[in-house]
């Protein structure tokens, strides 16, 4: 999958967990801007790993904080 | 995803406190009194003591077996007192190592039926330098998301990959050991009883699922020792998959009734592991009179057979009775000495944790971040020391202070 599908994928993913409908750009945060606490990014961390077959390790996650960072490394990790 | 940080900073580096900070403020403020700084004036037996002044009941002291006041344990720490001293002033692989501790982790050794024994200075050092060392870079840590603060800081310090997934969810687990690179090294690490809501792993099949994919399996078994299993070895035992596991981490603070933490393995290179963990070498080993207690509580725990099944019969009754009032529990049934009453929220849950100690019961008031889902939780934990009479008293308390606040 090249970046543009993984990004449309991933934005069809966050959608319930994005509860306010906070537009997303690669700048997009989610602790910041979407708010999500350590609950919410485990459930959604576990969607992505379900759907693209992968590992995003706590360390990778430490990584990530915005929305553009996730697709980038999604995109990497199916390698 | 890491929280953001530094933004609002001013230089003054305890400004990222400030929401903890303000949370407690505000707890303290509605009168309540502190949960988080209460003093035992006196402790009387292992479920009474003089708290903040009244005589209390302790429901919150993991003190299961009831060791504390046995008195050949303290026979033992009074003689080693004596006859080696206050303290070793030293590591365990310079000047630390006592006849003592030897004699405790041949206690273990005998309680595991283990052929090693590792003892640490706490149980969470134990968990600390067992996963740091083991598990190092390019390797993987495959472990469920409700683990206890020691796993995670292990985990922190050492250089793996770190993967949790969904706690007792077999499925997510195993998913995730799938998508292991192959070659990499594998640690699964589980509990026995979750501490928070003292639910139980599934670990027949977890150890199953965990070995098929070729991981070595870390298990705690810290809130179990002494009482689940047919020696009292744990869940591991319970479950009939004690020979499956890899490494076995216990503590002293429980069930034995002092302080300590271990690892037990039949690993055939264990013992290189007292050169190569930083958490055992570099720091003082136990007082002589604490593995001297703790020696003589693990052998009198494998032969507690009467006072393992009064502790079962405290639980079920207590879990029951709670259940009955219209308490909401952690678990459905009782799997544990742990029963966790679930709160609408901290505010309520502190003035129920007060209007408790006011009726002259302790408990523990469990927040966020330690307790899964965001939840309050008022942890209660059964002592076999505590006598049919004081679990009716006990839920004659609950059933008033829970009227009082509206809980039930």
């Amino acid at each position: 999958m090249d970046r543009a599908a993984v990004d449309s994928k991933i934005r069809e993913l966050i959608e319930p967990f994005n509860k306010k409908g906070v537009s997303l750009k690669d700048e997009t945060t989610f602790v910041g801007d979407l708010e999500f606490d350590s609950l919410t990014v485990m459930d959604f961390v576990a969607e992505i790993e379900d759907e693209f077959d992968i590992i995003i390790s706590m360390n990778q996650q430490a990584e990530i904080e915005n929305f553009g960072q996730l697709i980038d490394s999604v995109t990497k990790l199916q390698g | 995803m890491s929280e953001d940080s530094g933004a609002q900073n001013s230089g003054d580096l305890f400004s990222k406190f400030d929401d903890i900070i303000a949370m407690r403020e505000g707890l303290l403020a509605s009168g309540v009194e502190d949960p988080f700084n209460l003093v035992m004036e006196k402790v009387l037996s292992p479920t009474r003591a003089i708290c903040n002044g009244r005589e209390t009941i302790l429901l919150g002291t993991y003190n299961y077996m009831g060791m504390t006041f046995d008195p050949d344990v303290i026979d033992a720490g009074k003689q080693a007192l004596t006859d080696f001293g206050t303290g070793t002033t030293g590591s365990r692989v310079l000047n630390g190592t006592y006849q003592g501790h030897k004699e405790c982790e041949e206690a273990l050794r005998e309680f595991y039926d283990v052929d090693h024994a590792m003892v640490f200075s706490t149980g969470y050092l134990a968990n600390l330098g067992i996963i740091a060392t083991l598990a190092g870079k390019g390797d993987y840590i495959i472990l469920d998301i409700d683990s206890h603060a020691s796993i995670w800081d292990g985990c922190a310090m050492g250089n793996a990959e770190v993967v949790p997934f969904k706690h007792n969810d077999i499925e997510a687990m195993e998913k995730r050991l799938k998508r292991v690179p192959e070659g990499a090294g594998k640690l699964v690490i589980l509990e026995g009883v979750y501490s928070m809501l003292g639910d139980i792993a599934p670990l027949k099949e977890m150890v199953a699922v965990a070995k098929r994919h070729g991981a070595m399996v870390l298990v705690d078994e810290a809130h179990s020792m002494g009482f689940i299993g047919e020696n009292g070895r744990g869940v591991v035992e319970q479950a009939g998959v004690i020979d499956d596991v890899d490494f076995i981490i216990g503590t002293f603070s429980k069930s034995v009734g002092t302080v300590g933490g271990f690892c037990v393995s039949n690993h055939p290179k264990f013992e290189i592991m007292r050169l190569v963990c930083r958490p055992y070498v570099f720091t003082a080993s136990l007082p002589p009179s604490v593995v001297a207690t703790a020696a003589t509580s693990i052998r009198k725990l494998q032969h507690a057979g009467n006072k393992r099944g009064h502790l079962w019969e405290n639980s079920k009754r207590l879990h029951k009775g709670l259940t009955d009032l219209g308490f909401q529990l952690g678990t459905e049934q009782c799997e544990s000495a742990i029963v966790a009453v679930i709160m609408p929220d901290l505010e309520r849950g502190a003035g129920m944790w007060e209007a408790l100690l006011k009726e002259g019961l302790y408990v523990n008031l469990a927040r966020p971040p330690a307790t899964p889902a965001n939840m309050t939780l008022l942890r209660c934990s059964l002592c076999a020391e505590h006598s049919d009479e004081e679990v009716s008293t006990i839920l004659g308390m609950f059933e008033r202070a829970g009227k009082a606040t509206g809980i039930i």
